[in-house]
């Protein structure tokens, strides 16, 4: 594979590729529809390609055509895929086996379903090397041990002696870049791979793959969503949409001066204008002291927590997995009692367990979660989902009901049309705002938000954000906010707490909680969230104080 | 909405079969050349003119008989069918939805049920009780609840955890609400493939019941007492017998095409408008 690639810097040569897919729509014929029309692309030796666009773009399409590769009945029906001089598409099976885990490897996002869990990690990394032939198993440990180091992975010597399972998020997506690095590849594809990942873990991650790319001269299409991540680790940016190239220019030009409006629109999707409220004299949802453990367990998942909510304002709870923000919702909502401590709600205390909750207090404290899909039953129509609570709560029925569901799909911005379709025949945005009318129509005092833009596009996300501000103004509800997305928290809370390890660590208003000087935790949070700034992974690195839960 | 084009044939063919066998029970005195338990000629008469399948080990005819069993028989099945799933279901969503004690209670009643052979039990019960179509109905449904409430229960614990049921919950549903709005229609799809299922081992259950001599009495018959009516007679090369047998195996594929059919739209999250 050396001989003709020492030829030209070219390594990657994608010439209008064009990528098919056979669909069966229930009840009609089944037909082909184009996911990647026409796009060319090239990739020097030990450059760094970023492909982004939001979900649908064909990003990854594209980076699995690299090697060969077409995903659940994917087909590549035109162009051609030239890697290293020659045409990759006309080399036939036997070509492709030759090809994958030796010249183009691939990093998944979720390494955690990725990996076999009946292997160790080193048989895993090393399995490529091993049947390609081209080192023996002593040489690709030796290696593997020297990737690991490269990686940051703590005990490089022994950790390949670990599972799958004995090792956290972050550490088992480096290992799998060690994997796709073992075999010393000419181009690595990473799809995704830090978005699964908590901020403060992702940036460890992402500062491994960035060194380990730097030094071992490999090229790589990284795919991704978010610019900000993208604009880290590549040398150029090539923004998709729908399967159409939208832009391609170097990272500088993209993020600084976008030449499409689209590019534009990623680019300043973070930014909301919202000015901060003065909390009211007295809050109308209080928890006091409360302690919170699953199961008989004696680790505790919330110790000792305490915060207010004020009518009509915002309280983001902000922390990594694990940090308990979902189980204080939980125990808000009465679906885990505390142990300890109590929760008040207009200046009475609330029922610990649901079952114990008047069908008014129920009423008052709406939700609404993180995976809008599974959040709705499939099975009833958009109209039931969202005139059940009005039903139920104020027994409206009949025309009445169906004159309120239509106003509340006006105000969430969809039309009346969409009373009779099912939760399937939405998209992701509009199944959220759906989810978001539900909760209306109870009339809430408090609406809880797990996550709720966290599985969005980044565009998609912001119209949730600003709807959700919109009718916090129209209708003077108050949201507890669970996010681990700092740009979400700045653009809509008026107050934050800081979770860590089940503690509040820092809780106060926005303003308060987001001027120095910083404890240790917030401080690593608030740096770990990347900006759209060439050079800034270097420099959050370097003025950390603490290291991530995650390593 | 529905449209009889769109239909594919496969299901169309398991409708008009399926409404066949129906039809025929219902008007079963009307249709009928002779009576049930009228001797009209010899014993195994071929078939003619006058007796289109010929006539029985008795000398009855047989295509009347036919279309008598087909009354007991879907009768008997389509009953014992619609108890078992009414009874399983309900049973098993609720052993999902209230968990705890009443769930290992049901459960363990249902294991130590299944762990009778089905046969043996119904064989003891029917011999001490006394034999007629409601004990009949009634042993066939709860024995064969055992199974549709193992399934359901597997089923229903699933969607139970789903973030939509919580948010019903949340709502302060009651659990009458949970189980046949939430539950129910997502768990539609392996019961209904179950369903034509069962209801296939109801007919095969009551014809082994009656060849034993414990189901439908003499003079009448179910398609299953009928072949064992006149099994005799395949020794001599009359095959008054398969007629009956055919019959049970028509009526088999017709209510698994429908079946089928009822899955594949069912299985649609998109209120089967395709």
């Amino acid at each position: 594979m050396a001989d003709n690639k020492a030829k030209s810097g070219l390594l990657l040569d994608i010439r209008n590729l064009r990528i098919e897919a056979t669909v069966f729509p229930p009840g009609e014929a089944p037909k082909n529809i184009v996911l990647v029309h026409d796009v060319s692309l090239t990739l020097e030796k030990g450059k760094v390609l970023g492909l982004i666009g939001e979900s649908g773009a064909g990003k990854s399409t594209i980076g699995l055509s690299s090697m060969g590769y077409g995903r659940g009945g994917v087909r590549i029906t035109g162009g051609e895929v030239i890697l290293n001089g020659r045409d990759i598409l006309k080399g036939g099976k036997e070509g492709f086996r030759k090809l994958r885990g030796r010249e183009v490897c691939y990093v998944a996002q979720s390494a955690a379903a990725a990996f076999n869990p009946a292997h160790k990690l080193m048989d895993q990394v090393v399995e490529a090397t091993l049947l390609h032939g081209t080192a023996t198993r002593a040489e690709a440990e030796k290696r593997a041990v020297a990737l690991f180091k490269k990686l940051s992975l703590p005990n490089p010597e022994s950790i390949g002696e670990r599972f799958p399972h004995q090792v956290s998020g972050g550490q088992l997506q480096r290992v799998m870049t060690a994997m796709a690095l073992c075999s010393e590849p000419d181009l690595i594809v990473f799809d995704e791979p830090t978005t699964a990942l908590d901020v403060t873990t992702q940036i460890d991650v992402l500062a491994a793959i960035k060194d380990a790319i730097r030094d071992t001269h490999v090229a790589a299409l990284y795919i991704t969503h978010d610019l900000a991540v993208v604009a880290q680790v590549s040398d150029e940016i090539m923004v998709l949409r729908h399967g159409r190239l939208v832009e391609w220019g170097g990272t500088r030009q993209i993020i600084k001066e976008p030449r499409q409006e689209y590019t534009n629109a990623l680019v300043s999707v973070h930014e909301i204008e919202h000015q901060e409220q003065n909390p009211g004299t007295t809050p109308f949802l209080s928890v006091k002291n409360v302690t919170a453990a699953y199961g008989r367990s004696h680790i505790k998942v919330l110790k000792n927590v305490s915060v207010d909510i004020y009518p009509g304002q915002t309280l983001a709870v902000v922390g990594e997995s694990g940090s308990g923000k979902s189980t204080l919702a939980r125990a808000i909502t009465g679906l885990l009692p505390p142990e300890e401590g109590t929760v008040t709600f207009d200046g009475r205390p609330l029922a610990n367990k649901l079952a114990d909750r008047p069908k008014e207090d129920l009423r008052q404290l709406q939700m609404i979660y993180q995976m809008a899909d599974v959040a709705m039953n499939p099975r009833q129509a958009v109209g039931t989902i969202i005139g059940r609570p009005l039903e139920f709560y104020f027994g409206i029925r009949g025309r009445e009901r169906d004159r309120r569901v239509a106003d509340l799909l006006d105000k969430i911005e969809m039309g009346k049309g969409f009373i009779d379709r099912y939760p399937a025949e939405l998209s992701g945005g509009q199944k959220q705002r759906v989810c978001i009318a539900r909760s209306l129509a109870a009339k809430p005092k408090l609406i809880i938000c797990d996550e709720v833009t966290s599985a969005l596009d980044p565009l998609v996300a912001h119209g949730i954000l600003k709807l959700l501000l919109d009718l916090q103004k129209e209708e003077s509800v108050a949201y507890l906010f669970i996010t681990h997305d700092l740009a979400t928290v700045k653009s809509i809370a008026d107050s934050i707490a800081v979770m860590y390890r089940g503690e509040v660590v820092r809780y106060g208003a926005k303003s308060t909680v987001l001027t120095p000087p910083f404890d240790a935790y917030t401080d690593l949070l608030l740096s770990s969230v990347p900006e759209m700034e060439i050079g800034w992974l270097e420099k959050a690195i370097k003025g950390r104080r603490m290291a991530s839960a995650g390593n | 909405m529905l449209d009889i084009k769109r239909i594919p044939i496969p299901a169309l063919i398991g409708i008009v079969l399926t409404a066949l066998f129906v039809l025929a029970a219902i008007f079963a005195p009307l249709i009928a050349p002779y009576g049930n338990g009228e001797i009209v000629g010899d014993v195994w008469e071929p078939m003619s003119a006058t007796h289109l399948l010929g006539t029985d080990n008795l000398g009855r005819d047989l295509l009347s008989r036919m279309i008598y069993g087909a009354r007991i028989t879907l009768f008997i099945a389509v009953l014992a069918t619609a108890l078992s799933f009414s009874l399983g279901a309900v049973l098993g969503f609720s052993a999902a939805v209230f968990g705890g004690w009443f769930d290992t209670l049901l459960s363990r009643l249902v294991d130590l049920l299944m762990s009778i052979p089905t046969l043996i039990m119904a064989l003891v019960v029917l011999s001490v009780l006394p034999t007629n179509l409601v004990t009949l109905i009634l042993v066939m449904g709860i024995l064969d609840s055992t199974r549709v409430y193992r399934l359901s229960r597997a089923v229903a614990v699933d969607i139970n955890v789903m973030d939509y049921v919580e948010a019903a919950k949340l709502r302060g549903e009651n659990e009458a609400w949970i189980i046949f709005r939430e539950i129910l229609p997502n768990a539609l799809s392996p019961l209904v493939s179950e369903l034509g299922l069962r209801f296939i081992y109801a007919v095969l259950f009551l014809s082994t019941l009656s060849f034993l001599g414990l189901g439908v009495q003499p003079p009448d018959a179910d398609w299953g007492g009928m072949v064992k009516e006149n099994k005799d007679g395949i020794v001599f090369g009359i095959g008054a017998a398969l007629i009956p047998a055919a019959a049970i195996a028509a009526l088999a594929i017709s209510v698994n095409l429908v079946a089928d059919w009822v899955l594949n739209r069912t299985t649609s999250l998109k209120g089967g408008r395709g």
